[in-house]
């Protein structure tokens, strides 16, 4: 099967390794850093403007991918509410020995609560590990797209993007052959 | 008979800021919608949009909207709501309904922006109640808030289908998977990656082959497409559902420019009968300019620029805007235009519409 964005929605090991707005190695190790998972080149620049240190550069013409300066990047986070495609993330590696923190947009309700333990998913939306809620931040500044921070054994920082949602009780997913 | 300056069809994203625009230099102008409020798709449009940040990108439809509205009320367009254009006639001459009346309004100047319906496909049990347009959808939850249904199917991979199938997971509903024809995902890959993170699997080289229930949408079979895009027989899943939603295209809706005698060309990717335009937006008929998906279904940042580009080149002709002053407000809408219809997605339309849009002055004075 086809892999990568365009073919599954989920982005492949080489399109990280490709996309600009994606932190080295070497970034990752020295704490908290965006990571924006961007690399389809449609017309948006909101990400630019959002950012206080001037750490994303779009410039001109807007569909050129956002190129993150790792070195300007404090992984403050105020980039993450802005993208309207959510696909701005920050990941700090060294939140504790064993724990990494990773901060996603998170549209739907109920929020959690601070403390939650909660399931983390990956990018497929696969339940990798569980790990515990920190922050929920949700000024009108976000416009209504809450940023919450979990945290999660390091291992899992590279995959886990969000949480599962909040559901009432669902039905098994009946996929059968007929 | 009545009479205006200005008459606008259709109070979507292109009818109110060619409206706007209208206003604002000071003519006289009357907005025409059939639904009861203005304001078209905007306000079931709850996501951010994309775009550049100077020209309200990273703003949700639904308050876009909002601003578009206030903007109106300050520059005094008149609306009329509950009123159905049934007609285009010569001398320029409209014919509404409103309330089982009808009457004639006569303009100066007119804008079609009527925008564009969903297309249909069919297959055994198409008709059953729960099956409808992923656009359908979207008004039923929110606009009216009602949730038509709790495990959705989802038949086609563009920006509509992807966007609606977040927004039936933000409402409650469960997305059972989102089936795609064409061997990849034909929306934004920031769509289809929110989607999947929510655990929505996306199936390309996938359709649906039939539904079935007794009064109502209760199961839907699915099956694998060869790449020739023949099912693969021994491939069906079935799936328990209770909607199947639809998102398998738009197609302008085109009645009253045909009526009026525009000529058109057929461009199957910009969604079909297209009435030929130049640059200003004017169609082939004196005094009727065209804007949004009517021109070739895109975007409603592009339906709002475009919009703009027949508001200012009406209050040209009318003699409201002049000079230097014109020319640089028209040039900055079509830099914004270009922009918007850059990149890989945007430059197939932009190449389509340029093949037959004449008048390029803007080009050659660049």
């Amino acid at each position: 099967m086809n892999k990568g964005l365009k073919f599954t929605g989920v982005l492949s090991e080489e399109e990280l390794k490709k996309c600009p707005g994606y932190p080295s190695e070497e970034r990752f190790k020295k704490g908290p850093v965006a990571v924006i998972e961007c690399i389809q080149e449609i017309p948006c620049n909101p990400c630019e403007v959002a950012c206080p240190f001037g750490a994303i550069k779009v410039g001109d013409p807007i569909i050129n991918l956002p190129v993150l300066d790792e070195e300007k990047c404090k992984g403050c986070g105020l980039c993450i509410s802005s993208c309207p495609g959510l696909a701005i993330f920050t990941v700090d590696m060294l939140y504790s020995k064993t724990k990494a923190v990773v901060s996603f947009p998170f549209e739907y309700l109920p929020l959690p609560k601070v403390g939650n333990e909660i399931e983390a998913v990956n990018r497929e939306g696969k339940i990798v590990t569980t790990g515990r809620v920190l922050k929920i931040k949700n000024p009108s500044k976000n416009d209504r797209t809450p940023v919450i921070s979990i945290a999660i054994p390091k291992e899992w920082a590279r995959e886990v993007r969000s949480i599962t949602i909040p559901q009432e009780e669902k039905e098994e997913r009946i996929i059968e052959r007929s | 008979m009545e009479s205006v300056e200005v008459a606008v069809i259709g109070a979507g994203p292109a009818g109110l800021s060619a409206s706007i625009e209208v206003a604002k230099a000071g003519a006289e102008v009357v907005l025409i919608d059939e639904n009861n409020k203005p304001g078209g798709q905007l306000f079931k449009q709850i996501h951010k949009f994309f775009g550049s940040r100077a020209h309200m990108a990273g703003i949700r439809g639904i308050d876009i909207a909002t601003q578009l509205l206030e903007e109106c009320e300050k520059f005094g367009v008149k609306t009329l709501l509950d009123t159905v254009a049934f007609g285009l006639f010569e001398k320029n001459k409209i014919g509404l309904v409103n309330n089982d009346k009808s009457f004639f309004l006569q303009a100066k100047k007119i804008v079609l922006a009527t925008g564009a319906s969903e297309n249909v496909l069919n297959f055994p049990g198409w008709t059953l109640p729960g099956v409808m347009g992923a656009g359908a959808l979207q008004t039923i939850m929110n606009v009216n808030r009602v949730l038509p249904g709790k495990r959705i199917l989802m038949i086609g991979s563009g920006n509509v289908g992807l966007i609606v199938s977040y927004q039936a997971l933000q409402a409650g509903a469960e997305v059972i998977a989102i089936v795609e024809a064409a061997p990849q995902i034909g929306g934004y890959g920031v769509h289809a990656a929110k989607i999947r993170r929510a655990g929505v699997p996306i199936l390309v080289s996938h359709t649906v082959q039939q539904v079935f229930g007794s009064d109502c949408v209760e199961r839907a079979v699915i099956i694998r497409l060869d790449e020739k895009w023949k099912p693969i027989l021994g491939s069906e899943k079935k799936l328990k559902v209770d909607v199947v939603c639809l998102n398998v295209g738009l197609t302008p809706l085109t009645e009253l420019a045909w009526m009026v005698g525009c000529k058109f060309v057929y461009i199957p990717a910009l969604g079909g009968h297209i009435p030929i335009h130049n640059w200003n937006m004017e169609s082939s008929k004196k005094d009727l300019y065209i804007a949004g998906d009517l021109t070739g279904v895109e975007e409603a940042s592009t339906a709002l620029e475009e919009g703009r580009l027949a508001g200012l080149a009406i209050a040209e002709s009318l003699g409201y805007l002049k000079g230097e002053k014109i020319f640089k407000r028209k040039a900055e809408v079509r830099k914004r235009l270009a922009a918007l219809r850059s990149g890989p997605f945007g430059e197939t339309k932009r190449k389509l519409k340029e093949s037959f849009m004449q008048g390029d002055e803007w080009k050659e004075n660049e």
